[in-house]
């Protein structure tokens, strides 16, 4: 027993017995229903019925083609927000400790994101036509 | 509960583990039967809005209709497309049924009646339910079609976009409840509001984070007017277009376990949980987690009014009300809260 570890692990033990229970339920759905089809017969795949969807038609292109850059900015502008949000999660609980010095250095911090969203805004990133 | 098993003649541990797997199984089976009867609720809902009679036949009143829907899709053939990525395409509804039923871990159904007790309960909600892109994007991914692919894309985007919104609405909640524990931001709502209403809603600085909350938790888990992502006349059935059997299945479930995730995090977080909605003894003789159990449930019917009644928005509006308005409000208000309380409670 090591002395008031900074993290009590065995708090998330409920939770990795949890992911087990429920990823292995999961699981017997998705497997369980497989073995019955082959049982009952109703397993009976054709080529035509294992074709992709597209509308009656044989499939037009890849479907893994290009698609909009647009997709990949706003990927990138969310990892910069997300993060900052993870930075917020500590301060916001430790207001008490770190008084006016934490607080006035986050506001600078947010004031510096604010700036970058208004430029990602003029440049553009956020129109949707 | 370990305590009852300790009483059985069970080491500390044994009485440990089988208390926890039975408090898991607690959550895991109701949450099913809840999410079977929440489809039956928002079908009679949707039906009675727009005067129709919705599921009536199977049982009474309808009342086995999902349970019909279960049994039929159980015993349907699992279809994997030839072009398919069979070990992913297999593998996204596991990611999403599985995730949604871990966020109910750290849920308070009454004062101590939570599985997980984790100081940084709201956290790992964050963290959790945001696992559930994977799901849907690896899903479009796998189905190697073009509606899945199109549709896992806008799902994606829509879903970290109103990530954003909802992490800060929450960093505001933590401001002012000081924690992240889920019971500790339940009783920090006590009294709240003129010292006889719980719940944060109450509160002018955050209620437009409130209602910020609520129309992000719409568009998180892609419900009406925000389901773009399965615009049936333009996406077919969105990124479960390949998908039969139980694993189409289990994006419904996993789905509207999200939405009913969705709707207790409303209780929790801003309608003080299992607290009764005002502080008056009597109503403390009806237990916490039927007081929840109502919020949740009066949530969902408002989910399924709007549902009912919305017509459905444009992606670049979406977009639009994500990144132009929730982000830039709820950043402000960030700014204004927590200057609030280093005024009023930390500052000083």
């Amino acid at each position: 027993m090591r002395v008031s570890p900074l993290v009590d692990l065995s708090q998330y033990l409920p939770i990795l017995i949890f992911l087990v229970i429920a990823a292995g339920l999961s699981a017997a759905f998705v497997f369980l229903p497989m073995g019955v089809a082959h049982l009952t017969g109703a397993h009976n795949p054709n080529a035509e019925k294992l074709s992709e969807y597209e509308c009656g038609f044989p499939a037009f292109e890849d479907p893994r083609s290009q698609f909009d850059v647009r997709f990949y900015l706003l990927a990138m502008l969310f990892i910069i927000f997300d993060l900052e949000a993870a930075f917020l999660f500590p301060w916001a609980v430790s207001l008490d400790l770190t008084g006016w010095p934490g607080w006035i250095t986050m506001m600078v911090f947010l004031f510096e994101l604010a700036i970058g969203l208004a430029y990602a805004w003029k440049k553009g990133a956020l129109e949707w036509e | 509960m370990t305590a009852f098993f300790q009483s059985l003649g069970m080491t500390y541990e044994w009485a440990w583990f089988t208390s926890t797997i039975a408090g898991i199984l607690l959550i895991a089976l109701p949450l099913m039967l809840a999410v079977a009867m929440i489809i039956y609720v928002d079908r009679k809902i949707w039906a009675a809005m727009a005067l129709r009679k919705g599921p009536n036949v199977v049982g009474p009143f309808g009342l086995l209709q999902s349970f019909a829907d279960g049994l039929k899709v159980f015993l349907q053939e699992t279809i994997i497309p030839s072009a398919a990525n069979k070990g992913l395409f297999l593998l996204a509804p596991i990611i999403t049924f599985t995730v949604a039923l871990l966020a109910w871990a750290v849920i308070p159904f009454n004062s101590g009646a939570v599985l997980a007790d984790i100081n940084v309960g709201l956290l790992y909600i964050l963290a959790v339910s945001s696992l559930g892109v994977y799901g849907v994007v690896i899903s479009g991914w796998a189905s190697n079609s073009k509606y899945p692919f199109f549709s896992a894309m806008r799902a994606a985007a829509q879903m970290i976009s109103y990530e954003v919104s909802i992490g800060f609405t929450l960093v505001c909640v933590v401001l002012w409840a000081g924690t992240f524990n889920m019971n500790g931001i339940v009783l920090a709502q006590q009294g709240h509001g003129l010292g006889f209403v719980n719940g944060f809603f109450f509160n002018p600085l955050l209620f437009p984070m409130w209602v910020v909350f609520l129309i992000s938790a719409l568009a998180e888990t892609a419900r009406a007017p925000f389901d773009l992502t399965e615009a049936e006349s333009e996406l077919v059935a969105g990124y479960q277009t390949e998908y039969s059997s139980m694993s189409f299945a289990l994006f419904w479930l996993g789905e509207y376990a999200n939405v009913l995730l969705m709707c207790t995090l409303n209780a929790v977080l801003f309608f003080g949980g299992w607290l009764p909605p005002v502080e008056w003894s009597l109503l403390y003789y009806v237990p916490g987690w039927l007081w929840l159990f109502i919020k949740i449930f009066f949530f969902f019917f408002v989910f399924s009014w709007i549902k009912a009644t919305v017509p459905r928005f444009r992606y670049d509006q979406l977009m639009r009300l994500g990144w132009k308005i929730f982000l830039p409000l709820s950043l402000l208000f960030v700014v204004l809260i927590s200057g609030w309380l280093m005024l009023t409670r930390y500052g000083v």
